[in-house]
């Protein structure tokens, strides 16, 4: 019996079943190659995937890692055999997070001690150095752990051109307080498909944003379950897909504890031929999850013809003693009476464009709360609005 | 010096039944430094008459002409038309939501004159025509119209044509909503207004009590896409004493 299915037993949950969650295994001959029809992989565009979901091999190494840590904070890259997997609970729920367990060479651990306060973020940027999509595929691991009552900003950023798959773990102690940002800003042909399973302690708060601006094709599953009552988890993302790039989130908050909250809104934008972007939220309220509060947002807004965006929230519950459950998803265009408002006011219909983009994500990016980032995110905003809203000349 | 003309204006919308008129005909003139107050029922194309003048893409013009300062205004954009020195404060106000009052006063501002004005004077005068409307000055840092009561909505058009400072204001409706205090503070806000050099106002209104704190110099009487009777500040007494029953009557008398 590995760590996690100890842990696991010692939660004592009624098994449920969910058809958007099947249950994990560590043995990869439960995770059968997909077809396709799945309902996990319907939105999935398989083919571009470079056999990360068949048997494509997972040993490659094109890429280099730049860390930067304030003082305090340990980051080491270990042999995966040495480092302690398991802690935050995830069990592979797919074959491509099944593959990459068995595959991935090295651990990346990422500890913050008991009570350490960091001023500033620990960055670790990840930079991929394939010549071809042809370059061997890299599978890789992550374990971050906050211990108790700390509080400390970890940064992901992404770059280059790769394939990667990775699992990332992470831990956060009773107390403590963790935001981990992810930045997708990758070159347009590399493939990333991640799974990240956070498990949050006691009374502590967790905040993840997810940024996805590049890429071929990024996906990514996010999950969240509780160790102890009290404990809150912020999903917050952003994401921008262009011609051809196909984004997909799947965002899963499992309530195994009373009094606990979740918050999960993404926000994205769509522009030009083929940008497709995929958004499943759920989240599951266990019977013992009395007193929680959950609410999970998705909006798109789509800037050309071309695009197409699934945006579906779910919503389990086992339990109606709650303080509350909500959800919205919503998918449209530039409003014409927006348009007009500012317009009517002297505004160029390009300004006009720009003002309700840069709008549409202010909102998320001012809660994002990691100053050092809010500038280079709107930076990037209208980056991508430069590539299309801004750049038609009969705008 | 503005003037503003319309001659015989005819504007369709689209509606599932093909094209339907709503203005049909309509010729008023807006001289300098006069105020226009349009009554009617419901449903009579008052706010079509707004919205068309200011360039709403949802209404189509079929006929007639508008020029402001003989400059032709259906050859316009919507932009463009602003920047002629028209302004077209709405019934409903738009939410942008992530937008803060302050940044969208700017971009307007710099929009309209083609430079960015000058902060520390902007700064005072924003806060300046806010705190006239009854505003807070926090109210800058909010979405544009986003959470806001029916009242500082209206009270934040009437902000924003103080510092806009367009040469003709089309108010649609903007005392629709309004408690007696919040109509005074409205009424006061288009006064100041009107008591500058040369500016006209097409006051739109279903109701006669804001004529009580704006006086009219001309009274237009819309049934039916059509101005089916004009006068003085007098018509609207008369109209507070009979309402529009007799115009609706004499109008469907004519079809008949």
């Amino acid at each position: 019996m590995t760590v996690t299915e100890n842990l696991s037993a010692a939660l004592e949950l009624d098994k449920v079943e969910s058809h958007l969650h099947p249950t994990g295994s560590f043995d990869l001959a439960d995770h059968a190659i997909p077809t396709g029809r799945e309902e996990i992989w319907r939105f999935t565009p398989l083919k571009r995937l470079r056999g990360l979901h068949t048997d494509a091999p997972l040993g490659g190494a094109s890429f280099t890692t730049d860390i930067k840590a304030p003082e305090g904070i340990a980051v080491e890259a270990v042999a995966t055999a040495e480092a302690k997997r398991g802690l935050s609970g995830l069990v592979p729920w797919d074959r491509i997070a099944a593959r990459t367990w068995d595959a991935a060479a090295r651990t990346l651990v990422v500890t913050i001690p008991k009570e350490h306060i960091a001023d500033e973020p620990v960055y670790v940027t990840v930079d991929g150095t394939a010549t071809s999509a042809e370059d061997e595929a890299t599978a890789t691991h992550v374990v971050l752990t906050a211990e108790a009552f700390s509080k400390a900003t970890v940064v992901f950023r992404f770059t280059g051109s790769m394939t990667l798959a990775d699992n990332v773990e992470i831990i956060v102690g009773d107390g403590a307080q963790l935001t981990v940002v992810s930045i997708d800003d990758w070159a347009d042909d590399a493939v990333h498909v991640g799974h990240r399973h956070v498990r949050v302690g006691r009374d502590a708060s967790f905040k993840h944003v997810d940024v996805t601006f590049g890429g071929s094709v990024v996906r990514h599953d996010t999950t969240a379950d509780y160790a102890g009552p009290g404990g809150s988890v912020d999903m917050l993302g952003l994401y921008f897909a262009d011609a051809g790039q196909h984004i997909e989130h799947r965002l899963f908050v499992d309530h195994t504890a009373p009094n606990t909250k979740s918050n999960v809104v993404y926000k994205g934008a769509l522009q030009g031929e083929g940008a497709r972007t995929v958004w499943i939220g759920n989240v599951l309220i266990r019977k013992v999850a009395e007193g929680i509060e959950t609410y999970e947002e998705n909006r798109n807004l789509v800037l050309t013809d071309g695009c197409h965006a699934d945006s579906v929230p779910n919503l389990e519950i086992e339990t109606g003693e709650i303080e509350g459950a909500g959800h919205a998803a919503a998918i449209g265009r530039f409003d014409d009476n927006q348009l007009f408002y500012l317009r009517s006011r002297g505004v160029s219909e390009k300004e006009a464009r720009r003002l309700v983009v840069h709008g549409f994500f202010n909102d998320l990016i001012r809660h994002i709360d990691v100053p050092e980032l809010e500038e280079s995110l709107f930076a990037t905003v209208e980056a991508e609005l430069a590539k299309n809203v801004l750049a038609e000349d009969n705008a | 010096m503005s003037t503003l003309e319309i001659n015989d204006l005819h504007v369709t919308v689209d509606t599932e039944d093909g094209a339907k008129e709503i203005l049909k005909g309509v010729t008023l003139t807006i001289k300098d430094g006069e105020t226009h107050a349009i009554m009617g029922p419901n449903g009579s194309g008052k706010s079509t008459l707004a919205y068309s003048i200011a360039g709403h893409p949802k209404y189509t013009i079929t006929g007639g002409t508008v020029t402001l300062d003989g400059e032709d205004v259906l050859a316009m954009s919507v932009d463009e038309r602003a920047k002629a020195g028209l302004f077209l404060a709405m019934q409903y106000p738009v939410e942008v939501p992530g937008v803060s009052v302050a940044n969208f006063l700017r971009t307007a501002k710099t929009a309209l004159d083609g430079e960015a004005p000058k902060l520390r004077t902007w700064v005072k005068d924003v806060n300046g025509a806010l705190e006239k409307m009854n505003l807070d000055p926090a109210f800058s840092s909010r979405s544009v119209n986003e959470g806001f009561s029916g009242g500082e909505k209206k009270r934040h058009e009437i902000a924003q044509m103080d510092l806009l400072d367009p040469k003709v204001a089309l108010l649609d409706e903007i005392d629709s909503g309004l408690d007696i205090d919040a109509l005074k503070v409205v009424s006061e806000g288009i006064n100041r207004f009107t008591e500058r050099e040369g500016k006209g106002v097409l006051l739109i209104t279903h109701y006669t009590r804001i004529l009580r704190y704006v006086k009219p110099d001309f009274v237009h009487v819309f049934v039916n896409g059509k101005i089916a009777e004009e006068g003085g500040p007098e018509l609207a007494d008369q109209l507070e004493a009979e309402g529009y029953d007799k115009y609706v009557k004499a109008d469907q008398q004519e079809l008949v």
